[in-house]
């Protein structure tokens, strides 16, 4: 017992510190800010007039997709940031300290989600103005927002795995934009599935993000849920499960 | 048989003990023994990659060896890391500074990760910014600090805990001259104060002002070992050194500086063996006089880890080797 409240707070002493990174860093603030804003501005006024969503408004139909989307960026920070530290000599420092080493990474983890928290606050903020009129229940809302912590939990452990893996911060950085991006236009972020070619279509309709995405959009502004509720916490779930155990397999690996 | 066990267990700071380390192919580390005792400063010298950091990060526990064992403040640096990280400090070759904290909120976090009792960390966090002569600067981001107050941040960090033993991977290396002696002397204070201390250097003066002993290693084995006047003795004398003004005089102040004399008519430089230390020149300088030669410099020339090296390995360090294959 002892031992995993040292583990607790070891964690949040380096989650402090990798939160100060966030609000201290330029690029870090910006991204925050700027990014989901962006997206959802381009999202709506650009493509939106083009876009058939049927009975659902655009902006309604968006909301959840751009959500997703940038809680998946922000999750991904956890790769950058765990590059950054394995490379740096800050890594033997805390090697070498009496406390417990899985904290450097559930210490980055936490921080990614103060940063989902913060930039999905803002998305609601954005996404009022732009239009978006939920019929949530306030038990819909709770729902969406636990979800949307299991997801980001899911992408960090999985951006943990990069993280240990690449061997730069440059790799560090495109890894997300490779994986992250294909993954958000192939599925129902932005577009309903029904128009996409056959391949695309059967991949988009089937991979996580898309039953993450339509789960929310359910439970917000009342489009149809089918199997995505319960698939999407599965998912999430079962990337945690596996993720967990390769990225300390990983760490313990990097660090001899 | 076990009182003598204990006894030399109380006393023994660090021991390795056959360490070998291996990357592929190349044998770092071939097998390096010593033992260093408490509140003594051990120097481990040596060229670019001959095995030091490789050293200390198997002793600070981040790494293990492929063979033999070690034990640190009486514990096994494999079996027992955890109660070995509890006794020691670490300040790595590389600066190993949060950038975007502060001074102070770096020496803090670490506070916190030795778990330190939390009402004394704001005060000692203030002593050793203090101690380290970084009150002005505590509460700006350590990236705006340069070489010279990362060093000696990370310093403080390391001791933060007050650790019965600590490692210095070359602690010196990038300041001038003025922050390189503060630095000594804080080394010194703590090593009398208790502290067992084992630095890594390629400074042979460094080891001279600082270390009780010194072990030499070149390509991971110990070619040395002892006192820094003993490795003197086995390098030989101190020299004497003289530059001329005129080629013409070399022959002359050759003769003048007795048979073991050497000359290089390219540097117009005589040197010979002081047996008699200062003394020597002051001979050789009073004949000059008398001979009236002019002279360009004279010194007293300490031998220098590149001549411990030559005698010991008879080659000299890969530094002084690449140069002299550039003049060449
Ligand atoms: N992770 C590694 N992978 C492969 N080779 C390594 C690794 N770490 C060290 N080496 C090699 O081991 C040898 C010894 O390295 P080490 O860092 O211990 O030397 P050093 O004495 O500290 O040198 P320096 O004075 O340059 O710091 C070098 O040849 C180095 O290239
Ligand atoms: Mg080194």
């Amino acid at each position: 017992m002892h031992n995993l409240t040292w583990a607790f707070k070891d964690s949040v002493v380096l989650a402090r510190r990798s939160i100060l990174h966030i609000l201290r860093s330029f690029d870090q603030v910006m991204s925050l800010i700027m990014f989901p804003i962006m997206f959802m501005l381009l999202n709506r006024y650009v493509l939106g007039g083009a876009i058939d969503t049927g009975k659902v408004s655009y902006a309604n139909y968006l909301f959840a997709g751009i959500l997703v989307q940038t809680l998946a960026f922000g999750a991904n920070y956890t790769t950058i940031n765990l590059a950054v530290d394995m490379k740096e000599g800050i890594i033997d420092r805390f090697r070498s300290l009496p406390m417990h080493n899985a904290a450097v990474v559930v210490g980055h983890i936490i921080s990614d989600l103060f940063r989902n928290i913060i930039s999905g606050l803002i998305i609601v903020l954005v996404g009022f103005v732009i239009g978006f009129r939920p019929n949530a229940s306030a038990g819909e809302w709770l729902l969406v927002a636990l979800l949307a912590i299991l997801f980001t939990l899911a992408i960090s452990w999985l951006s943990a795995i990069l993280g240990l893996l690449v061997k730069s911060l440059e790799a560090a950085q495109w890894m997300g934009f490779i994986i992250i991006f294909p993954l958000t236009f192939i599925s129902s972020a932005f577009v309903p599935t029904n128009t996409m070619p056959s391949v695309l279509r059967v991949f988009a309709e089937n991979q996580p993000l898309t039953h993450v995405i339509d789960t929310m959009r359910a439970w917000l502004v009342g489009t149809s849920l089918d199997n995505s509720g319960w698939l999407s916490f599965v998912w999430c779930i079962a990337i945690i499960i596996v993720s967990v155990p390769v990225t300390a397999w990983l760490f313990r690996r990097r660090s001899n | 048989m076990a009182t003598k066990h204990s006894r030399i267990s109380a006393s023994v700071a660090i021991q390795a003990k056959g360490l070998r380390k291996s990357y592929g192919e190349q044998q770092v580390l071939k097998g390096v023994d010593f033992t260093l005792e408490q509140g003594s400063i051990l120097a481990l010298l040596g060229p670019n990659g001959a095995g030091k950091t490789t050293t200390i990060r198997i002793l600070s526990t981040l790494l293990k060896p492929d063979e033999g064992s070690a034990s640190v403040n009486g514990f096994d640096v494999v079996k027992k890391s955890a109660q070995v990280r509890a006794s020691i400090g670490l300040t790595g070759q590389f600066a190993a500074v949060d950038d975007y904290m502060t001074g102070r909120e770096n020496i803090l976090m670490i506070g916190q990760l030795y778990h330190l009792p939390a009402e004394d960390l704001p005060e000692r966090t203030r002593d050793l910014l203090e101690q380290f002569d970084l009150v002005d600067a505590a509460d700006r981001p350590a990236r705006t600090y340069s070489g010279g107050m990362k060093r000696r941040l990370d310093l403080a960090m390391s001791l933060v805990a007050s650790p019965a033993i600590l490692f210095l991977d070359e602690p010196t290396t990038g300041l001038d001259p003025r922050s390189r002696l503060a630095l000594w002397h804080m080394i010194k204070e703590l090593a009398r104060g208790g502290t067992t201390i084992l630095l890594t250097t390629q400074y042979m003066e460094e080891a001279e002002y600082l270390a009780d002993n010194v072990i030499v290693i070149d390509h991971g084995q110990v070619i040395a070992e002892g006192t820094v006047s003993e490795l003197k003795a086995q390098a030989g004398a101190e020299r004497v050194e003289v530059t001329l003004k005129r080629a013409k005089d070399l022959h002359v102040v050759r003769k003048l500086a007795g048979a073991e004399a050497s000359s290089d008519e390219e540097t117009l430089m005589v040197t010979a063996p002081a047996r008699k230390g200062a003394e020597s020149l002051y001979e050789l300088l009073g004949k000059l006089n008398t001979a009236k030669i002019p002279l360009e410099s004279a010194a007293l020339r300490r031998p220098t880890l590149d001549d411990v090296f030559l005698a010991l390995t008879g080659h000299a360090t890969e530094e002084e080797a690449a140069k002299e294959a550039k003049h060449a």
